[in-house]
C-alpha cells in the first residue's frame, strides 16, 4: 500500500498544474489526427529537460493517459480515429453520432476509459512482478497467433458481407508489405521513391478514414440543402454514469482484455480495442446491433484501450525492457533524469516512481472530467456546415500527416490511399478491416519470420509454432473465433 | 484614400523587409536556427542523444543559434539520409546526424544516394559499443563456453540484434568470423525487442547496446564487449573479445555525430568544426548524457574523416559475398 503515501505529492500546486496541463494537452493532441500517443509523449519529452524529475514524469504520464482517450473524440464525431487504438471506437461511436447521440457516445467513452484506465494502473501497482514473467514469456510464435486472432475478427468487421470484409483485410495485409523489411533486408513493391519508407500507419489511418469522409461530405452537400451535419441531444452526466454502471459486463470484459493484451510486448492498443469489441459483441444478447450504434461497442473498445496503458508499462518499470513504442519513448524520459528503471526502481526512487503512478490514477479521473467538459464543446463540430467542416478536416489531415515524419511522400501516400478508398467504398469495401490488415500484417509477418529462423536453428520447425500451452490456447481462441463467426453468420441468414 | 494608405503601408513594409533581408545575407553564419535531420523516430536512442547534445547550441560561445531536430525515419535510416544527401541545402543551415557503421554499410549494400564521399563530417559526439549478452540463467559463462557449444552444434545458437546492416549485425558477423563458428542471427525491429528476446529466453544470446544492456544487467550476463578497451565507467568488469582471445575490434561500435553535404562553403564547415565539438563537451550536455547511460566520445572533424575511411575499407571486406 506504499502508493498511498505519495498522493500528496500529486496535489502539490505545481505538480497538479502540470497534471492538468498534460491532461488537456493530451486530450487536444490526441484528438488531432496524426498525433498518436507515442508521438505526443515524444514531443513533450524536451519540455521535461528543464523540470525536476517528478514533474517531468507527471507530464508524460498524464499525456500518455489522455491521448489514448482523446483519440476517440475525432473517432466518434468525424469517423477519423486519432490513433490506431481508436479504430474499433469508430464502428459504433460514429454511428451513434449520426443517430444524434454524439454527447452520449462521448460520455460513455470517457467514463469507460477512466474505469479501464484505473483498473489497468491497479494491475500495474499490485501485480507487476508476477506479470513481468508472463509478459516476457511471449515469444515470436505466440505473438504470431495473437496477430492471427486479430485477423480472424477482420472478416466480420463493419461490413455487410464476409467476403468483402475479407477482401478489405487482405488488401490491408498486402499494403503492409510495401517498403523495406528490417527482418529480411529486402525492398518490396517500391514502385516509386515515395514508397521507400513503406506505408506508415498514421498517414494510412488519416487517408483511409478522413478522405472518403470529406469527399462524401461534398457529395451529400450537393444533394441535401441542410447545412449542419447532425443534431446533438441533451444528456446529463448523471444519466450517462448510471447507464455506464449498468453496462458493467461490457466494461469488465473490455478492461480485462485490455489489461491482458497491454501486457504482451509488441501487441498494442489497436489489438486490445478490436479484440475486446469483438468479444463483447459475441457475449452480447444483441450482437446484430454492433456496428450500428450499440453503446456497448464504444464502452468495450474504450475501456480496453485505456486499460492497456498501465500494464504496458510493466515490462519497462520492472525489467527496464520497454514493451511498446510508447514505453520506449517514456524510457528516454526517465533516463534523462537519471532514473534507471528495473527491479530496484521502487526501492531506489520511491518518491518519483510512486508519484508517477499515483499521478496516472488521478490523471484518469481528471481525464474523464475534463474530457466530458471538452465534449460539450466538441459536439458543436457537428453543427458546423459541411462546406466549412470539410476543408478544415482536409487541412488537419495534410498537416497531421506531414508532421508525423516531415515527409511529403507520406502526404502523397495519404491522399492516394484516401482516393482509392473512396472508390472502393462504392464496391462495399471498408476502411476499418483494411487498416487493421495494415496494422496486423507486420506483427504477424515479423514474428512468423523470426519464429521460423529460431525454429530452424532448434531443428523443430513444426513444434515451435504448434506446441506448448500458450500456443495451443491461442490457436484454440483463433479457431473458436472463426467457428463462432461462421455459426452466427449462418444463423443470421 | 484607403487604397492609397494601403499602398503606402505595403511599400513601407516591403522596404523594411528588404533591409532585414540584405543585412541577413551579409551577417555572419549562423544568423538563424540550424536544422539537424535525424533518420530515426522520435524517442529512439539517436534522436534522444541528438536532442541532448544540441540543447545548448544557442549559447554565444557555440553557434549562437538553436539547433532544431527534424525526424525523417524509415527503411533503417535510408529515407532520411537519401533525402538529406539529395535535397538538403549546402549552406550550413541543414545538417544531419550520422550513425556509423549503419550508413556506410547501407551505402555499400544498397543503391543509396549517399556515401562517405558526398558527405562532410563535422564532429562525433558518442560511441555505443555492442556487447554480447545471454540470459541470467544461461549455461554460458564466457564467450569461450558459447563457442565450444556452437562448435558441436553449428547454427543452433540463436543471436538477436536490431535489424540488418546495423552495428549489432556487423558485430555479429565479426564475432562469427573471428570465433569461426556458425551462429544464427535473428533480426528484430529495434534494440529493445531484441534485448527482450534474450531476457525472455526466446533466443540463446544477443548483441545489443552497451547502455541498454547495462540497465538490464540484473537479468543478463554480459559476456564480452566489442571494442578495443573495456568500458571503465559503466561495465569495468566486462572483458573485451580481444582479452578472451578473439580478434574483434571496435569496427562495430555505433558512432554518432553530425555531418553536412559536400559543397558546403569551407568557411561554414570551419566554423561548425570548431564550435560543435566544444558544444558536445558542455558540462550540462555531458551530465545529461551520463544520466542516460549514453557513452560520450568526442572526435573532431579530422578524426571522424579518418574513422569513416577505415570503416569503409573494413565493411567493404566484411560484407563481400553476403
Amino acid at each position: 500500500m506504499e502508493f498511498l503515501q505519495y498522493f500528496s505529492n500529486v496535489f502539490e500546486p505545481f505538480n497538479f498544474a502540470i497534471l492538468v496541463f498534460g491532461t488537456v494537452a493530451g486530450l487536444l493532441l490526441g484528438a488531432t489526427p496524426g498525433l498518436s500517443p507515442t508521438m505526443t509523449v515524444a514531443l513533450l519529452i524536451p519540455f521535461t529537460f528543464h523540470m525536476d524529475s517528478t514533474s517531468g514524469l507527471i507530464l508524460l504520464g498524464a499525456a500518455y493517459t489522455s491521448t489514448v482517450a482523446g483519440g476517440a473524440v475525432s473517432a466518434i464525431l468525424l469517423k477519423i480515429p486519432g490513433a490506431p487504438a481508436n479504430i474499433a471506437t469508430t464502428l459504433d461511436g460514429h454511428v451513434m453520432a449520426k443517430n444524434n447521440q454524439a454527447t452520449k457516445a462521448l460520455h460513455f467513452c470517457f467514463l469507460s476509459s477512466a474505469v479501464g484506465g484505473i483498473i489497468g494502473v491497479f494491475v500495474l501497482i499490485f501485480f507487476s512482478p508476477i506479470l513481468a514473467d508472463f509478459a516476457l514469456g511471449f515469444g515470436p510464435s505466440h505473438l504470431f497467433w495473437v496477430a492471427i486472432l486479430g485477423v480472424t475478427v477482420i472478416a466480420t468487421l463493419d461490413s455487410s458481407s464476409m467476403t468483402k470484409g475479407l477482401a478489405s483485410g487482405a488488401l490491408g495485409l498486402w499494403l503492409s508489405t510495401i517498403g523495406y523489411d528490417d527482418v529480411q533486408g529486402v525492398e518490396r513493391f517500391v514502385v516509386s521513391e515515395h514508397l521507400q519508407g513503406g506505408i506508415h500507419i498514421i498517414p494510412a489511418l488519416i487517408g483511409l478514414f478522413a478522405i472518403p469522409q470529406i469527399l462524401s461530405m461534398y457529395a451529400e452537400n450537393i444533394k441535401a440543402k441542410s447545412t449542419a451535419m447532425y443534431e446533438t441531444e441533451k444528456q446529463s452526466i448523471f444519466q450517462s454514469a448510471k447507464y455506464c454502471l449498468s453496462r458493467y459486463k461490457a466494461m469488465g470484459v473490455g478492461s480485462a482484455i485490455g489489461t491482458v493484451i497491454g501486457l504482451i510486448p509488441g501487441a498494442g492498443g489497436q489489438i486490445a480495442g478490436l479484440v475486446s469489441w469483438d468479444q463483447v459483441r459475441k457475449i452480447s444478447k444483441n450482437p446484430k446491433n454492433f456496428g450500428k450504434g450499440e453503446p456497448d461497442g464504444v464502452i468495450a473498445a474504450e475501456s480496453a484501450n485505456n486499460a492497456m496503458v498501465g500494464p504496458s508499462l510493466v515490462p519497462l518499470l520492472t525489467l527496464s525492457v520497454p514493451g511498446s513504442p510508447t514505453a520506449a519513448v517514456l524510457l528516454g524520459g526517465l533516463l534523462i533524469h537519471g532514473i534507471f528503471p528495473g527491479p530496484n526502481l521502487f526501492r531506489d526512487y520511491p518518491e518519483v516512481s510512486w508519484t508517477f503512478i499515483d499521478s496516472m490514477l488521478v490523471g484518469q479521473i481528471l481525464m474523464a472530467g475534463l474530457g466530458i467538459l471538452l465534449s460539450g464543446v466538441a459536439v458543436k463540430v457537428l453543427k458546423v456546415p459541411k462546406s466549412y467542416l470539410a476543408p478544415m478536416i482536409m487541412v488537419l489531415a495534410i498537416f497531421g500527416t506531414y508532421s508525423v515524419q516531415h515527409s511529403y511522400s507520406d502526404v502523397l501516400v495519404m491522399l492516394s490511399l484516401g482516393l482509392a478508398m473512396f472508390v472502393l467504398e462504392g464496391f462495399g469495401l471498408r476502411s476499418a478491416p483494411l487498416v487493421l490488415g495494415l496494422v496486423l500484417g507486420p506483427i504477424a509477418e515479423t514474428n512468423f519470420v523470426q519464429g521460423t529462423i529460431i525454429a530452424k536453428a532448434a531443428g523443430n520447425e513444426f513444434g515451435y509454432f504448434l506446441t506448448g500451452t500458450l500456443n495451443l490456447t491461442l490457436i484454440g481462441l483463433c479457431v473458436s473465433s472463426i467457428l463462432y463467426s461462421l455459426w452466427s453468420y449462418n444463423r443470421q441468414k | 484614400m484607403k487604397q492609397k494608405l494601403f499602398m503606402a503601408l505595403s511599400a513601407g513594409i516591403l522596404s523594411v523587409l528588404s533591409m532585414v533581408w540584405s543585412s541577413a545575407v551579409l551577417a555572419e553564419y549562423p544568423d538563424r536556427p540550424v536544422s539537424l535531420t535525424v533518420a530515426y523516430s522520435p524517442g529512439g536512442a539517436t534522436d534522444f542523444q541528438a536532442r541532448i547534445v544540441t540543447m545548448v547550441a544557442a549559447k554565444d560561445e557555440y553557434l549562437g543559434q538553436p539547433i532544431v531536430i527534424l525526424n525523417r525515419p524509415g527503411a533503417g535510416g535510408r529515407v532520411g539520409w537519401n533525402h538529406f544527401a539529395s535535397k538538403a541545402k549546402k549552406n550550413g543551415y541543414e545538417m544531419a546526424a550520422y550513425n556509423v557503421p549503419h550508413f556506410i554499410a547501407q551505402s555499400i549494400k544498397f543503391k543509396t544516394k549517399y556515401n562517405i564521399d558526398n558527405l562532410e563530417p563535422i564532429a562525433n559526439w558518442g560511441a555505443d559499443p555492442a556487447v554480447f549478452v545471454v540470459a541470467k540463467d544461461s549455461p554460458f559463462n564466457s564467450v569461450k563456453d558459447l563457442v565450444a557449444y556452437a562448435k558441436k552444434n553449428p547454427g543452433a545458437v540463436t543471436v538477436s540484434g536490431a535489424g540488418l546492416f546495423v552495428g549489432h549485425h556487423i558485430a555479429f558477423l565479426q564475432i562469427q568470423k573471428e570465433t569461426n563458428v556458425k551462429l544464427t542471427y535473428v533480426p528484430h525491429k529495434g534494440g529493445a525487442p531484441a534485448l527482450k528476446s534474450v531476457i525472455g529466453g526466446q533466443v540463446k544470446a544477443g548483441v545489443n547496446n552497451l547502455s541498454d544492456a547495462y540497465r538490464s544487467r540484473d537479468n543478463l550476463k554480459i559476456l564480452g564487449i566489442a571494442d578495443n578497451q573495456r568500458n571503465k565507467k559503466f561495465l569495468p568488469d566486462v572483458p573485451t573479445f580481444k582479452e578472451q582471445g578473439f580478434a574483434v575490434d571496435d569496427s562495430s561500435v555505433n558512432f554518432r555525430g553530425v555531418m553536412v553535404r559536400k559543397g558546403t562553403p569551407p568557411k561554414v564547415i570551419a566554423r561548425l568544426a570548431s564550435a560543435v565539438p566544444k558544444m558536445f563537451g558542455n558540462k550540462r550536455v555531458t551530465k545529461q548524457m551520463n544520466n542516460g547511460g549514453s557513452p560520450i566520445r568526442i572526435l573532431n572533424r579530422d578524426q571522424v574523416k579518418d574513422m569513416w575511411k577505415k570503416r569503409q575499407v573494413f565493411l567493404t571486406e566484411l560484407l563481400k559475398g553476403l
